[in-house]
């Protein structure tokens, strides 16, 4: 099953590092990992999301907490929760595609935020399945290039993590 | 107080009440070598590789309780340390490494010795540091000595580049005397709830076995295990690690358990229907087949580390904290509860555990007209009244070590256990000898195993720290040959050296005392001889049986049930197996 893991952590060099060397040196898959600092300077938030089943997801959440740089972890496969990727995607275009692409941008509520002559560039936010979904319904020729920043994600409601 | 980086390293460690140093000097550490020469507190040991600095700060670590010191260079100072490191990691040992780095101006830009410390011993450290700035140096050693000795002990590594330390660049000293770590918060009391549920599983038991391994050991709840063991009248076992912790000749101690331990240990594991395992981690060399894995067993794990909470082997009853403090708990709830355990449950147990005592896993040729590394370590255990501390490296003289040397306390067996590390033994005797000068220790190895920090024979000679090394010469890597015999139709690769130094000639250019042994009947003098000699190191080279294998064993892959044994033909108990 898929999990989110939600993990609050030292700001600190080389703590991104242990989390990635952890998950390879036990075997464990990363599915996507986005990290950035919080509001609190001194710390991170990284979001991972990775595969498993209970036992290993167990594992998993069990060694993270076992590093000593970081300071709150949440599965958040465990209750409600929002998730959003972003992606930009640069597809070609020329006179008879073009309002095509935009067409489709507009349904999937797509900004086209860089225009040339032959390109667009797109920005998508979503969930994981939804921007599948949009490069799916593209031409896959038409497609440049694609960057996706891999989900980032909280829980529902007024609790959440923090120190 | 103003002091240099250098300074400042030192002053710490002396304000942590360190002992000794375990090092080896080299260019980016010279300014933290000058500091430690204007001091005489703390006690530097000058090994002759890093790799044995490693080992007896461990070997120090494992018989006092207290952390074990290195401090090594930069780059080929630093690798040769990780054997070490991942030593300590492995067993759990608290352990504080200072390494050299080159200049923060030049980090990255391959120097001379640099290499990357913290990420090359990422995997194999509880944590690790690298200091950028004079004024960190006291807060983070602090830290290293907090993170390293509390929880689930481990090594923590210090990366010092060599700027940090100039002795040109002073700042006010403050060692903090408490620190606190918001992400880092170890448990120590039991969960009440989980306690007495473990202890109705307990009391109700009809076939129970006490699981014990290392925590024991490292927890320092030796005379809880024992308190509790005795007053509920429990059979136990002793992983390799754990051995001492419950005293190995009273009654209710049935050997060891796993690959080598007892018949007894292994069946009564099997057949039992309940297990409380205290501070043990369920390793492969102690399950054997997961699968087959106490089938019938109810068990009850206490552990300091939550990762090792059904980590292979899924537990009905977890209990994460302090095993000192869980044992506490449980034996007052014991002692409070209106039931006790079932007497007649456990005399019919104990009758069966008896009876599986009576294959004698353990029985050797007594009459061989060639000396049997078994029966040397029996000497050994009768010449030294069984109060030495005794380490040993890697292979059949380990498992001989651990199966006729019976310990009654901890601290006494000092091995490298999860990692199996060859050329352990003898730089661990050198630290255990440092931190016991009054009492015996000796060093139970092979002559592959020796030869892997043979050098450190200097350091016993400089330091002056006379310890037993009882070389069980059988001219092969005596585990590879067995499981080459078992596995491989006898094709010995590689595990025979065609030449064998002279250990008597070499134990003679570093200064100490050699003795050959070649016959049975030379064992006892030659060991009378060798710790008479109270303050010499004494080589004793003992060619001993090029044959003899390591048995009770469970191959790999298979279950406890499926030990192969070596029993005396004709005896009842080999007609009842056969």
């Amino acid at each position: 099953m898929r999990h989110i893991i939600s993990i609050l952590i030292e700001n600190e060099a080389g703590a991104l590092s242990r989390v990635a060397g952890l998950f390879s040196a036990r075997g464990y898959n990363i599915e996507s990992l986005t990290v950035a600092p919080t509001e609190d300077a001194t710390l991170s938030r990284m979001t991972l999301v990775t595969r498993g089943n209970e036992d290993i997801i167990e594992q998993i959440t069990k060694q993270l907490n076992k590093l000593i740089d970081i300071v709150k972890l949440i599965d958040l496969a465990e209750a409600a929760h929002v998730e959003r990727e972003l992606m930009l995607v640069k597809v070609k275009t020329n006179d008879t595609t073009r309002e095509e692409v935009k067409r489709l941008s507009d349904i999937f509520r797509g900004k086209i935020i860089d225009v040339t002559n032959g390109s667009y560039v797109i920005e998508m936010t979503g969930t994981s399945e939804k921007l599948d979904a949009f490069v799916q319904a593209l031409d896959e020729s038409s497609i440049i290039e694609t960057a996706r920043s891999g989900p980032t994600s909280m829980s529902r409601g007024e609790d959440g993590l923090h120190l | 107080m103003e002091l240099s980086g250098g300074q400042i390293v030192v002053q710490c460690l002396k304000d942590e009440g360190v002992e000794y140093l375990f090092g080896y000097p080299g260019g980016a550490v010279l300014h933290l070598y000058d500091a430690i020469f204007h001091q005489e507190d703390v006690k530097h040991i000058l090994v002759r590789h890093e790799q044995a600095a490693t080992h007896a700060a461990d070997g120090y670590a494992r018989a006092t309780g207290k952390p074990g010191v290195v401090l090594v260079t930069s780059g080929p100072g630093a690798t040769n340390a990780v054997t070490g490191i991942a030593t300590a990691y492995m067993d759990s040992i608290p352990m504080i490494v200072i390494s050299g780095q080159v200049p923060t101006a030049v980090i990255g830009s391959d120097a001379f010795q640099e290499v990357d410390m913290v990420g090359i011993t990422r995997p194999c450290v509880k944590h690790n540091f690298l200091v950028k700035d004079v004024k960190d140096i006291a807060a983070t050693m602090k830290k290293a000595f907090y993170v390293a000795t509390t929880g689930r002990p481990g090594p923590v590594v210090i990366d010092i580049p060599k700027d940090i330390t100039d002795p040109n660049i002073k700042v006010p000293y403050h060692y903090p005397r408490d620190i606190s770590m918001r992400s880092y918060s170890p448990a120590s009391k039991g969960h009440l709830g989980q306690i007495k549920k473990a202890v109705e599983l307990i009391l109700n038991a009809k076939r129970p076995v006490i699981y014990s391994g290392g925590g024991v050991v490292l927890g320092e709840a030796s005379a809880e295990l024992t308190q509790m063991t005795q007053i509920l009248d429990y059979p136990i076992t002793n992983t390799l690690m754990g051995l001492g912790a419950y005293p190995a000749t009273n009654k209710q101690f049935i050997g060891m358990l796993g690959m080598h331990g007892t018949y007894e240990a292994n069946l009564a594991m099997h057949e039992s229907d309940v297990i409380l395992a205290v501070g043990v981690r369920f390793d492969d060399r102690v399950t054997g087949k997961l699968a087959e894995f106490c089938p019938n067993a109810k068990i009850i794990h206490i552990d300091i580390d939550p990762a090792s909470i059904s980590k292979t082997v899924k537990v009905d009853v977890p209990i994460v904290g302090e095993v000192k403090q869980v044992l506490e708990q449980m034996m007052h709830l014991i002692q409070e509860h209106p039931s006790k355990p079932d007497t007649d449950a456990l005399a019919n147990w104990w009758a069966q555990i008896n009876h599986w005592r009576t294959t004698q896993c353990l029985e050797f040729d007594r009459n061989s007209d060639i000396i049997k590394p078994q029966a040397v370590v029996e000497q050994l255990y009768a010449i030294t009244k069984g109060d030495a501390y005794i380490t040993s490296d890697v292979g059949q003289h380990q498992m001989y070590a651990a199966q006729f040397y019976h310990f009654d306390k901890p601290r006494r067996w000092i091995n490298s256990g999860g990692l199996g590390t060859m050329g352990f033994g003898l730089p661990a005797a050198i630290g255990v000898k440092l931190a016991h000068p009054d009492m015996e220790v000796a060093c139970i190895t092979g002559e592959a195993s020796i030869q892997m920090c043979i050098q450190e024979l200097a350091t016993a000679a400089q330091y002056n720290t006379p310890i037993k090394i009882i070389n069980l010469n059988n001219r092969y890597m005596g585990m590879v040959r067995q499981w080459q015999e078992l596995n491989y139709e006898s094709r010995y690769s590689q595990s025979y050296m065609e030449t064998i130094p002279d250990f008597v000639k070499l134990a003679e250019a570093y200064g100490h005392v050699g003795i050959r042994v070649e016959k049975p009947e030379e064992v006892q003098p030659a060991l009378e001889k060798a710790f008479a000699m109270k303050d010499r190191t004494v080589f004793i080279d003992f060619l001993t049986d090029r044959t003899e294998n390591v048995y009770p064993m469970i191959e790999a892959g298979k279950g406890h049930q499926e030990m192969t044994l070596r029993v005396a033909p004709g005896t009842p108990i080999e007609r009842e197996l056969a």
